[in-house]
């Protein structure tokens, strides 16, 4: 019983699967979209780390890595955001985020 | 055998604590469970070989991301009772859509097949006699410094971005204003008033 890269992209499936759900379930929590945009980005690091050690290319790590960094950016801008919103509104409903009436 | 065991116990803890971030009532526990979710991720990129991007894992996401989603929805005074109405309406739409990506991905997972150029044609290829975190210092500082410095360039606008968000200027506070003090004179300090006898101002 060996465990192979098809495992590694099995969980990395499943792990993104639950993320768009998660988005689609929590339509009104901005806060749990964002943990579960946070969710479908580690799978993705999952699926570019268990490439680059089937195929032992390092670069696989070196964009795993650029992709933590643009996913932490994104959770600070993100958050920043989202407490802006509440002082402004004094609530994070999606649907009441109308404000440039796009 | 000991690394299948332990990549079944990451795995399952993983996605366990997966289906409870998105499904648990309190964001908090969402939160914890997030939490519960990178360290064992973390676990599969120690097995996978990657310790540096492990441990990256767990300071980087654990030590800021999700101690800074845990600020923010203790920060924040919502009713998230309210936020939860109308969840199980999502459910149908939420769960096909969900259901017609895993098949896709399922599909993909089950079908592909590594091209064998692919294993010749690598990038970097990694030698075992250093150790991860060697070697991937020995080709971020070098042949990907660019991405590098883009990536810190990333974190930096960030920040600014953050802080510009946030930052708030309370009226009616009363502030040391350096830059005032060093410019105040004479001419604007002080007034002369000619006061007259018996009247006074």
């Amino acid at each position: 019983m060996t465990i192979g890269l098809s495992h590694y992209l099995t969980v990395a499936a499943i792990l993104f699967t639950i993320g768009i759900f998660g988005i689609f379930l929590n339509r009104k929590n901005v806060i749990v979209i964002m943990m579960s945009i946070e969710l479908m980005l580690l799978a993705v690091n999952i699926n570019l780390v268990a490439f680059s050690a089937a195929l032992h290319d390092l670069v696989g790590q070196v964009f795993a890595l650029l992709v933590l960094t643009v996913a932490a950016g994104e959770a600070a801008i993100g958050l920043a955001i989202l407490v802006t919103y509440f002082r402004n509104r004094g609530s994070i409903a999606v649907e009441d985020i109308n404000l440039m009436k796009g | 055998m000991v690394a299948a065991l332990f990549f079944y116990l990451f795995a399952s803890v993983a996605i366990a604590s997966a289906v409870m971030v998105i499904s648990s009532r309190n964001p908090v526990h969402s939160v914890l469970f997030l939490i519960l979710c990178f360290f064992n991720a973390a676990g599969l990129f120690i097995l996978l070989g990657a310790e540096f991007l492990a441990m990256i894992l767990v300071v980087v996401y654990v030590g800021a991301v999700a101690v800074l989603f845990l600020f923010v929805v203790m920060m924040l005074d919502v009713d998230f009772v309210q936020l939860r109405q109308g969840m199980l309406n999502y459910l149908p739409v939420g769960g096909t859509i969900g259901l017609i990506v895993l098949v896709e991905l399922a599909l993909v997972v089950g079908t592909w097949a590594i091209s064998s150029d692919a294993l010749t044609a690598a990038a970097a290829p990694s030698s075992g006699d250093v150790t991860n975190t060697e070697a991937l210092g020995q080709i971020l500082y070098t042949k990907y410094v660019y991405f590098f410095q883009a990536a810190g360039l990333v974190l930096l606008v960030a920040m600014i971005g953050a802080i510009v968000l946030t930052l708030r200027h309370k009226q009616g506070v009363k502030r040391q204003d350096v830059s005032v003090q060093v410019a105040r004179n004479p001419a604007t300090a002080m007034e002369v008033v000619k006061v007259k006898p018996g009247q006074g101002i």
